[in-house]
């Protein structure tokens, strides 16, 4: 038994109800980890001969739930969603904390493949080796605390009478969508808890495609056992001592930064990227602080930063509006982004976006999107039914509802900033990409280049696998090594970006899995394999929207526009830059001037099978 | 006196509680030797998100429990006031839990005996890692002669359903 994981997987179809267990090989762990990287090797074994054929909402996609060999062990539980994604058409290992992963290991799986769909809406139950697919009929529609509520009440009152000798049962771990993914909203997330979402790659559609409510599951077993547990024990010791010493991130969290990468470093969106410097202090921690956050440390399974604090609003219009931080990400994007700059009005746009299922990050992307065309009169009171204007809490609320249920202007924006912008173009016969602030059909993350002084540099998002996310971008490092080979280490061990530390993460591995993981094998081996998968799978695409990497590895047109406003007043990207950082990072990264993986690079990496697939990308692209 | 000095009490503030189960995971290492929030005898409930609750034995002063043990597979520890398991003795019937005000025992998810804080013989390591955490959810407190501490005893149901009400307000009253 290898340590550390099962090496099973849960295997479900829902078409044909059928469910097994599918073996994963440890040569397999060892060449992909897990997580994003197992994921994007079960994705090319099972689709890749004719990814560009699969529609990710069509039945043929496969959706997958996946934990890697540290999840549960390294503080701060996660779990990796992913398959061919609706926003991209490559993959987007989109992670999401909470619990699931762990009681899903706990239950004897490493994760869970769902494939077909199903005739009426339905939930995955699995209560260790017994698995149920359950009838969904009564949640369809309902949001994202009312299915929970009905879940958890559900779930609870039948394992009381299952096991009643044995005691008070704890709640299942949930992932679940809300009425946006039920709906196929291109920008629907995966969500666990009240708050927590999986939201890159928009899978909370991908879950709606096979009407699939959500996914419980309780694992009354053990973690799997560790390689040295006396070595596990002081590992897990001293990286809990280090992390509990990061003060301002276990006091904060991200949420001092909607003030902060405004007024410091001009990097944040304002008014859908118009502006990327702001000075509002009252949009400060201290304001969040002394008006809404009622929890001053809300954490997932294991973590000693537990930077998400709760967000209560209760007084005003707003009262009653319940989410987590809102953590910087949503600060900028449903708050400066539209400008809002009045933490309840945030606040409640965070929890309307958790409530209706969508991905904060990318909806405050298509409403800052929507509102810049409102501003330049392309959009009109008519075609929207009412007056968006920046700063109008209400306005956009109303917009969210209306995407998360594809009504009037919102079924065009339930697309995506990218496809929206295709839709609206033709509609309104003008150009609307250039207001389009996205890299390949993904919202960029909160975090500009232009001033350069974020940690986001000019390629940041322009080889990134996954599009806009900033979580996962293409800079190049100190040692001139592309930084994203590091995110696919965190997110295919599955671990909390903001708990990585990489010499514990090494010292993890040695003591869970057994695996003296070395920096040579990770950087020169299996994150370059890993990312030449993915990058052949982004550039296949289809069926229905295709990159060109000679256009398409770009920033949005808006990064080369001058910052208007602030002490980075008139600074900007050039694109000449941009384009010779661009030849390094192929370069080092093993890729052609096109950006794809070269032959020898496949070869040295163990996957000329990749090959053919990049034929196919080639003949296109009518590129030899 | 001497004795009672010696005994410790796990005090408990909901509130503070952050959800992060480094309990439960120090908690099932010592007592299982791996992770196992299951078997662990602190276990946190979270029937709301949000507002999870640490539930562990609180040593009612007349133990009704032990009382009610048909197999005297339960004991008092001398020393700290803690109910003991004889696993040998309990068949795991269940007869502690309808004894315990706080439904606070629980049988082990592979084996047929229950499973309650034994405060780790004075030195609880789930307060350990919670202190050094800083949330200070748990405690540990010398332990007086009262009867305070029976209050404690409650069914996670009823504590989640006062503390809904006191953080997010009554329109949570029927959330559990």
């Amino acid at each position: 038994m290898p340590y550390g994981w099962w090496g099973r997987l849960l295997e479900v179809d829902l078409s044909t109800k059928n469910v097994k267990i599918t073996k994963v090989d440890r040569s397999v762990m060892r060449r992909y980890i897990g997580g994003r990287g197992l994921g994007v090797k079960l994705l090319w074994d099972r689709l890749g001969q004719k990814w560009e054929e699969i529609d990710p909402l069509g039945p043929d996609n496969i959706l997958l739930i996946l934990t890697g060999p540290l999840t549960g062990y390294y503080p701060g539980g996660r779990v990796c969603v992913t398959g061919k994604s609706p926003q991209s058409n490559g993959i987007v290992g989109s992670t999401v904390g909470g619990e699931f992963g762990v009681e899903l290991k706990c239950a004897g799986y490493d994760g869970i493949i769902v494939n077909g769909v199903a005739e009426k809406p339905v939930y995955i139950w699995i209560e260790d080796e017994e698995v149920e697919i359950k009838d969904a009929l009564h949640i369809w529609g309902k949001d994202a605390k009312e299915t929970l509520r009905t879940l958890t009440r559900e779930l609870r009152s039948e394992a009381s009478k299952k096991h009643q000798l044995r005691g008070v049962c704890k709640e299942p771990s949930i992932l679940y969508i809300g009425p946006a993914g039920e709906n196929r909203v291109r920008i629907a997330a995966v969500a666990a808890k009240i708050t927590h979402a999986a939201g890159y790659g928009g899978y909370g559609a991908v879950m709606g495609s096979k009407m699939l409510k959500a996914i419980a599951v309780k694992g009354t077993g053990p973690l799997p056992e560790v390689a040295e547990p006396d070595e596990f024990e002081k590992a897990l010791d001293d990286v809990c001592k280090s992390l509990t010493r990061s003060f301002t991130m276990r006091y904060w969290g991200t949420g001092s930064a909607g003030y902060t990468v405004g007024a410091d470093t001009s990097s944040e969106p304002v008014r859908n990227w118009q502006e990327e410097w702001h000075d509002e202090a009252r949009y400060g921690s201290s304001s969040f602080e002394s008006k809404v956050w009622i929890k001053r440390f809300w954490g997932d399974f294991g973590c000693p930063t537990t930077c998400l604090k709760l967000a209560m609003i209760k007084y005003g219009k707003f009262k009653g509006t319940l989410t987590d931080n809102p953590d910087y990400e949503l600060q900028a994007y449903l708050g400066t982004n539209l400008g809002v700059f009045e933490p309840d009005g945030s606040v409640y746009l965070s929890a309307k976006a958790d409530d209706l299922g969508l991905c904060g990050i990318q909806v405050g992307n298509v409403l800052g999107f929507t509102a810049e065309l409102y501003q330049r009169g392309i959009l009109t009171k008519e075609d929207l039914g009412f007056e968006l204007k920046w700063g109008d809490v209400e306005a956009f609320a109303k917009l969210q509802e209306m995407i998360a249920r594809r009504v009037g202007i919102g079924d065009v924006l339930a697309e995506g900033t990218y496809r929206a912008a295709l839709k609206i173009s033709k509609m309104k016969k003008i150009d609307a990409m250039p207001y389009a602030v996205q890299v390949k059909g993904i919202g960029v993350g909160a975090h500009g280049i232009r001033s350069g002084l974020d940690y986001t540099k000019p390629t940041a998002y322009v080889c990134n696998l996954q599009g806009g996310d900033h979580t996962s971008v293409s800079n190049l490092d100190e040692k001139n090594r592309p930084e994203e080979w590091e995110i696919i280490l965190i997110d295919s061990a599955v671990v909390c970006w903001f708990n990585f530390r990489k010499e514990h993460v090494y010292r993890f591995f040695r003591a869970v899995a057994g695996w003296n993981i070395s920096e040579d094998e990770l950087y020169n081996e299996i994150a370059p394999r890993i990312a030449a998968i993915q990058r052949t799978l982004l550039l296949l695409g289809g069926p229905d929207v295709y990159w060109d990497p000679r256009v398409d590895d770009d920033n949005p047109p808006r990064f080369y526009e001058p910052l208007p406003s602030g002490p980075k007043k008139g600074a900007t990207v050039k694109r000449e830059d941009v384009d010779k950082l661009k030849q390094i990072y192929y370069r080092v990264a093993g890729w052609d001037e096109y950006g794809l993986p070269k032959g020898e690079t496949l070869e040295k990496l163990g996957i000329s099978e990749v090959r053919e697939a990049l034929e196919r990308v080639k003949q296109r692209l009518q590129i030899s | 006196m001497g004795e009672e000095k010696a005994k410790i009490w796990i005090f408990r503030d909901y509130e503070r509680c952050s959800g992060c189960r480094r309990c439960e995971i120090i908690c099932s290492l010592r007592h299982e030797g791996r992770i196992w929030p299951e078997a662990s005898r602190i276990r946190v409930f979270m029937l709301i998100p949000g507002l999870e609750i640490p539930h562990l034995c609180t040593q009612c002063p007349d133990y009704p429990c032990v009382s009610a043990c048909p197999f005297n597979a339960l004991t008092v520890d001398d020393k700290t006031g803690a109910v003991l398991v004889d696993v040998d003795k309990c068949t795991g019937c269940g007869k502690c839990i309808d004894a315990c005000p706080g439904k606070v025992p629980y049988i082990h998810p592979r084996m047929r005996y229950a499973v309650i804080c034994d405060l780790c013989g004075g030195e609880p390591e789930c307060v350990r890692v919670c202190t050094e955490a800083g949330y200070n959810a748990l405690i540990k407190i010398p332990r007086f002669p009262t009867q305070a501490y029976k209050v404690y005893a409650r069914r996670p149901e009823d504590v989640v359903r006062d503390l809904a009400l006191k953080v997010y307000g009554e329109e949570w009253e029927g959330w559990v």
